[in-house]
């Protein structure tokens, strides 16, 4: 073997192993995801929020393994640019050169399919937070299901697999829109139809419901961002030195400068730092930066979190003034930051243009939009999707699985 | 033979409890207690909205004594208690016992308790 030959099967399996690795963490944001939900809900309700967690990211594998990264990535589009379908299940490219040569020899279809199929449960993940404590399981269940095999994919082909955004310009690095946006609406849209909280909004205003433990709550933001270095990281799709640490700076910045415009908001309206709020903060700064982390210089990426940060702060505010109840601030912090966070690729990145990411982003609000009101509503009419009052009041947990989480601890009642 | 109940603050058990000790009461229950009483509300925020928060933390102490510690008792916990003269600083009740057997050898009434 000659010393180029050996060099770039040094680097291809460096490549390779990288994807992997980021695989893994993209892996233990769902973890993340889980613990922040937990944290930030009542314990009645914390073995239906787990229950949820893992089925949804198996669900999420498992429908992408069936459909989903063929209609993500479909080769060729059967309709316009619009949609295509490469056909069920994934196949094995035969042998070892078909492997390498996959993807310009930089990573083997298996990881590539892999990669992308633990992206696609996060989109789904992002739905449960905010219709959290009153939807019924088996209603959620199917609609995440749908959602994840084919209204996401979908979604994602239109640039991720080289569809008419893509043609377009269109640029969405990691999935400010084409994953946390699309779950994003989903929330939205799911958290209108269902309706608050039993409590949430009386006559005497807003009264918070207090999540029921904010150590959990932090170690899921904690996990969250260290996922990210793969989320982000990964989605160079390579182990190119210096596009990596590149992506790992502004990633970085970007959750930082979250932290601290959330810090100075809800600092300076409620008077008092409110940790949840700056929790939110550094997702939203990621959520952010998450759309441009390798167009987007280092400190312009901390402009673009730290005014995540704000926004997702004055949107929490916001939804509770339209009386949208959303338990763990998701629709704040994946849609508003998420749109926030494409948009600004088109403002710092001199190559892209602000008009074609707008175009983007509102082709992806109306197809989310629609397609989650028709699939709640439907399962709404045929199932229902909210629990009982009375099963609320009594939680989820004994409700819809007979089941303590904190069997044997003492849990004080709260007002 | 008295039931004494008292409702004070969580952070005074370890000072009340020396004191009870001092007196040679040795034998009482504590339990977590959330209560309402004449204290201002106090304000949590969380997540952007403040709200009243009205049941508070409180410390619920039963101490079962013969008549003649009953006076020992009041004193260790209102020595503590009433240290600053705000509300919220607890109630002491006082409830006659009808009897008390020690489960292990069987003794009754202030042997018992003793």
């Amino acid at each position: 073997m000659d010393g180029i030959a050996k060099a770039d099967s040094a680097l291809f399996t460096i490549n390779n192993v990288w994807m992997l690795v980021s695989t893994i963490l993209v892996f233990i944001m769902h973890l993340g995801f889980a613990s922040l939900e937990v944290g930030l809900t009542r314990a009645k309700n914390t073995v239906n929020i787990l229950f949820k967690n893992v089925s949804i990211l198996a669900i999420g594998i498992l429908t992408y393994s069936i459909c989903g990264f063929n209609l993500m990535y479909p080769g060729n589009f059967a309709f316009g640019e619009y949609f295509g379908f490469g056909g069920w299940g994934i196949s094995t490219p035969e042998g070892s050169a078909g492997l390498i040569d996959y993807f310009n020899g930089q990573y083997t279809y298996f990881t590539d399919f892999i990669f992308q199929a633990m992206f696609a449960a996060t989109a789904a993940t992002i739905v449960s937070g905010a219709v959290a404590e009153r939807i019924k399981l088996s209603s959620f269940l199917i609609f995440s299901t749908i959602y994840v095999a084919f209204i996401y994919p979908i979604a994602g082909s239109w640039k991720w697999g080289e569809g008419w955004l893509d043609s377009k310009g269109f640029y969405d690095f990691a999935g400010s829109t084409l994953v946390h946006s699309v779950g994003g609406w989903a929330a939205l849209i799911g958290a209108y139809i269902l309706g608050p909280r039993i409590g949430k909004y009386g006559n005497k205003g807003i009264i918070p419901i207090m999540g029921h433990s904010m150590p959990l709550a932090s170690i899921g933001v904690f996990l969250l961002w260290f996922g990210w270095y793969g989320f982000n990281g990964g989605s160079v799709l390579s182990a190119d030195p210096g596009n990596i640490s590149l992506v790992f700076v502004t990633t970085t910045l970007g959750a930082a400068a979250g932290v601290l415009g959330a810090m100075t908001l809800s600092w300076y309206l409620s008077k008092k730092p409110d940790l949840s709020m700056v929790l939110n903060g550094s997702l939203a700064g990621l959520v952010g930066i998450t759309a441009g982390a390798d167009v987007i210089s280092p400190m312009n990426s901390v402009i673009v979190g730290y005014i995540a940060g704000l926004l997702v702060v004055a949107s929490v505010l916001f939804f509770d003034r339209l009386r949208i109840d959303d338990p763990v601030g998701a629709i704040s912090v994946h849609l508003v930051c998420g749109i926030w966070g494409t948009l600004a690729v088109g403002i710092f990145s001199a190559e892209h243009s602000l008009i074609t990411q707008f175009i983007g982003v509102s082709s992806y609000a109306v197809f989310c939009i629609i397609s989650s009101f028709i699939l709640f509503l439907s399962i709404d009419k045929l199932l229902g999707l909210r629990v009982s009052e009375d099963e609320e009041l009594t939680g989820l947990d004994l409700g819809e699985h007979d089941m303590e989480a904190y069997s044997g601890f003492q849990i004080f009642t709260v007002e | 033979m008295k039931l004494i109940i008292a409702i004070i603050q969580p952070e005074e058990l370890p000072q009340i409890k020396e004191e009870l000790i001092k007196r040679k009461i040795y034998k009482f229950t504590v339990t977590n207690a959330k209560g309402q009483g004449k204290e201002i509300p106090v304000q949590e925020v969380y997540r952007g909205l403040s709200h009243e928060v009205t049941l508070l933390n409180k410390v619920r102490l039963e101490i079962a004594l013969n008549d003649d510690f009953v006076n020992d008792a009041i004193e260790a916990i209102t020595k503590v208690a009433q240290k600053d003269g705000d509300k919220g600083r607890g109630k002491i009740f006082i409830l006659p016992i009808e009897e008390c057997i020690r489960i292990r050898s069987g003794e009754r009434g202030s042997e018992a308790i003793g």
